[in-house]
């Protein structure tokens, strides 16, 4: 602020002042990708097999639809928000949708009735964070436990193996186009669809000004009991169809599906610059947040890492991630 | 007498960005007197406290306590010299018993594993035994807000201090707790106890003081023994700046119109607001004043439709208005800018352009909802260039700005609606005097294009400097109306307080 001017005298060269690079550098995504672009260079050095084909299409497969997961998280904890249930109301739409099949109804329909059972799932939620008035914490932990013993309840604790679901179902989940998984494209499609509307639209800006102070939106006219409602609602629908394409890819149910993912989720969006704070936040960033965990998890697996010391760094690379940001915006301030 | 000096503070300065809260002060406080410190809301009374409770450290400047110079690092630190606290807002746990709110620091120091609360609860009624008949035993959250306030004096007072420190401790007491205080205070005084009283009741301060100090924008201007001031030379100390220069011209007489922007009848709410009637000419600038707490804000936001459901009728431009939200008043043109700019006026950490475009996102984006960045950037860019923002970049976060260039931006999102009406509520609070002066001509340029402009303040100066006409508000009820010659501080405060100029607040 040292050099702070009137306006009136340099607004042409303040506006687009600041050179891009320098905007560039300043990214929290541009970091995450230098310390990816790394670990790419180390792991093609440490293991042959990392650099195959076939490794990078399991690397993306499994963080892709995850990665969908973050973005609803994304979206809600820039808004304020938190759930812990992503991962239990995951296995509940496979479950629901797999039972539902097997009780001879439509696959597609079935996948729809689950899709919709989760967004009803999240508006419960939204309903008792914004009528009642409970934390989002609390609410979320309650349905993660709902969720997962209602998954048990119709599946009586066993997977439902789905071996007659049709092929072109199926296809969601394990066919390509080309060389490209169709999770890959549903993945893409989704994280530049959110990424711009988060970006450009009036709705979701508000979602940043509810998140970043709440009272002060509220004093802005914008209702911002709705946008948490929205914002918990969408979260859960998300997870809806993760758990559709998961079933697609795994061609069966699982009620013990997802177990701990909401962690994952939380860290990735976290790593890639969301707030629990609320009001910050960005789909890239999350998603090279997921990408770097599952980066990491397959690093590791490569190299014969026990899977117990994967949990190990990939929570310290989530405290370090964090404690940098932190000191970087102690200093900017 | 010299001997008798406890602390004497010389030549403190302290600076919270550009904004100098406390410039060269000089302070001198004797052993067993109670010492009264007045000013205006920003004068650093408040500054000069927090610096010998060791909550902030001077830029520069010299500490004396008993003849040795002194760094006060932290609130414990004042503790152990033997400095006690009492802050205005009351800083108790809600949830535990008055007796632990009472020896919270004892407990905290103390070595025993287990708390035992028979002896807790004997010494808190000891302690109580001289104030007032509080159970000791019952949760703080139990007690009113007067209650609460004693338990904060006798938690100050069981810590051993010297030098006891009341900030406003009156504000929510009762006439005869006061008293009881007053008493208190004095007791602890012939004990040799030196007290720092800061009050903006005259009255207080001429009964119960000894001396007074007055501060004026950061500077000691006056102290004098009690006996030998007048109310009237305090105040004159107190404001005693030249208003006309920092106050743009009032409305002439040929700019006086008979039309009407906003038209109150019977506005009604509970016990906050009691049949509020009123009404905004164009061209003019109307005060709100009263004392904190007496429905200033309230019937402001009442209006507007941001909280409670206020009956009555509400008249804009001829139009009667039947809102159901704050989003209606927004589109009607009517908007309130909050007093509390940090807590719910801004974003802090969002950009200053984002700031702006808040209230109606739609004139910056396109007809399929996407925000356009230039238009958005041209908006906050146009509206910072007639209010002579001073900022970096318009992608800066507010955070990053002054007070008073904050205070801009929050204007700057009021007018980025092209409102027929703006309610603003403390909106010099916290900037400092230059831009607060752009501030009152930009309201002043305002009125004269035809936006009404409705002025709620503390600032007594600012409000016979900068408005017309002055209503006044006394527990949600408007007990008066000045203008011209009649607006006075004298006669704002007789409205504003239930007892006759007895409860003086600047």
């Amino acid at each position: 602020m040292e050099n702070a001017v009137s306006l009136a005298e340099t607004q042409a060269s303040k506006v687009q002042g600041v050179p891009f690079w320098r905007k560039l550098l300043k990214m929290r995504e541009t970091g995450l990708i230098v310390i990816i672009l790394a670990l790419f260079v180390v792991m093609s050095f440490a293991s042959p097999y990392f650099l195959s084909w076939a490794n990078m299409r399991a690397m993306s497969m499994a963080f892709a639809v995850d990665g969908i997961l973050v973005i609803g998280m994304t979206i809600l904890l820039i808004s304020g928000g938190i759930d812990l249930s992503v991962g239990s109301v995951t296995a509940f739409a496979m479950v629901i949708a797999g039972w539902l099949f097997l009780n001879g109804i439509n696959p597609w329909l079935a996948s729809g009735i689950a899709i919709a059972l989760c967004a009803g799932i999240g508006a419960f939620q939204g309903f008792f964070v914004t009528k009642v008035g409970l934390h989002h914490f609390i609410v979320s932990l309650a349905v993660m436990v709902i969720a997962r013993g209602a998954c048990l309840l119709f599946t009586g604790g066993r997977p439902l193996g789905l071996f007659t679901l049709p092929p072109e179902f199926k296809f969601i989940g394990q066919g390509s186009i080309g060389p490209v998984p169709i999770v890959i494209i549903i993945f893409l499609v989704f994280v530049i669809a959110f990424d711009f509307l988060l970006r450009r639209t009036t709705m979701f800006r508000k979602v940043f000004y509810t998140g970043s102070n709440e009272k002060a939106a509220a004093y802005s006219g914008i209702r911002t009991k709705k946008v948490i409602f929205l914002t918990t609602t969408l979260c859960s629908t998300l997870c809806g169809i993760a758990g559709i394409i998961y079933m697609a890819r795994f061609g069966s149910a699982q009620p013990t599906f997802g177990i701990g993912l909401e962690l994952t989720v939380i860290a990735a969006a976290v790593i890639g610059g969301a707030s629990l704070n609320g009001g910050s936040g960005s789909i890239l960033g999350a998603i090279l947040g997921v990408i770097l965990l599952s980066l990491v998890s397959s690093s590791l697996a490569l190299l014969d890492v026990s899977v117990y010391w994967q949990d190990i760094i990939r929570g310290s690379i989530l405290l370090s991630a964090v404690t940098i940001d932190h000191y970087l915006n102690k200093r900017r301030r | 007498m010299q001997d008798d000096v406890i602390l004497k503070i010389s030549n403190l300065s302290k600076s919270f960005g550009p904004v100098k809260a406390l410039r060269g002060v000089d302070f001198e406080l004797r052993k067993g007197e109670i010492h009264a410190v007045a000013g205006e809301n920003g004068a650093g009374k408040s500054t000069l406290m927090n610096v010998i409770d060791g909550i902030l450290q001077p830029d520069s400047g010299e500490i004396i306590l008993d003849g040795a110079p002194v760094t006060i690092s932290s609130p414990t630190e004042a503790q152990r010299l033997g400095i006690g606290f009492v802050h205005q807002e009351i800083a108790l746990c809600p949830d535990v018993s008055v007796a632990e709110n009472i020896f919270m620091s004892r407990t905290n120091v103390s070595r025993s594993w287990l708390m035992n609360y028979e002896k807790l609860e004997r010494d808190a009624a000891n302690v109580f035994r001289r104030l007032s008949d509080i159970d000791a035993s019952v949760l703080l959250r139990e007690l009113s807000i007067s209650n609460q306030q004693l338990v904060e004096i006798a938690k100050a007072l069981t810590l051993d201090c010297r030098i006891l420190i009341l900030d406003e401790p009156t504000a929510a007491l009762t006439e005869n707790e006061a008293q009881t205080l007053f008493r208190i205070m004095r007791e602890l005084a012939d004990q040799g106890i030196s007290i720092i009283y800061i009050s903006h009741r005259m009255v207080e301060i001429l009964d119960n003081c000894d001396r007074v100090s007055v501060f004026r924008d950061g500077k000691h201007i006056v102290t004098s023994d009690v006996a030998d001031i007048t109310p009237g030379d305090v105040v004159n100390a107190m404001v005693g700046r030249i208003v006309d220069k920092l106050y743009p011209e009032k409305q002439s007489a040929d700019e006086t119109s008979e039309e009407i922007i906003l038209d109150v009848k019977n506005l009604n709410e509970g016990p906050r607001i009691r049949d509020v009637s009123f009404a905004l000419k164009r061209g003019e600038i109307l005060g709100i004043a009263g004392l904190i707490g007496a429905g200033r804000s309230e019937i402001a936001r009442g209006i507007c439709r941001l909280e409670g459901a206020a009956t009555g009728e509400v008249w804009l431009l001829g139009e009667k208005l039947a809102l159901r939200n704050y989003q209606d008043s927004i589109a009607k043109g009517m908007v309130y800018l909050s007093e509390d700019r940090k807590g719910d006026g801004l974003f802090l950490d969002l950009p200053i352009s984002e700031n702006v475009s808040a209230l109606n996102l739609d004139q910056v984006a396109n007809r399929l909802g996407l925000i356009r960045a230039s238009s958005e950037i041209s908006q906050a860019g146009d509206l910072g260039r007639k209010l002579n923002l001073k900022c970096g970049s318009l992608s800066d976060p507010v955070s990053s700005l002054s007070g008073g260039n904050q205070q801009k931006v929050a204007l700057a999102k009021m007018l980025s609606v092209n409102p027929r009406l703006i309610f603003l509520d403390e909106p010099t609070r916290g900037v400092d005097v230059g831009a607060k002066s752009e501030i009152h001509r930009i309201l002043r340029d305002l009125a004269r294009s035809g936006v009404g402009i409705i002025v709620i303040s503390s600032e007594l100066p600012e409000l016979i400097g900068v408005c017309d006409r002055v209503i006044v508000v006394r527990e949600g009820r408007i007990s008066g109306e000045v203008a011209g010659h009649d607006m006075t501080e004298e006669n704002i405060m007789r409205l504003a307080s239930v007892m006759d100029a007895q409860a003086v607040s600047f």
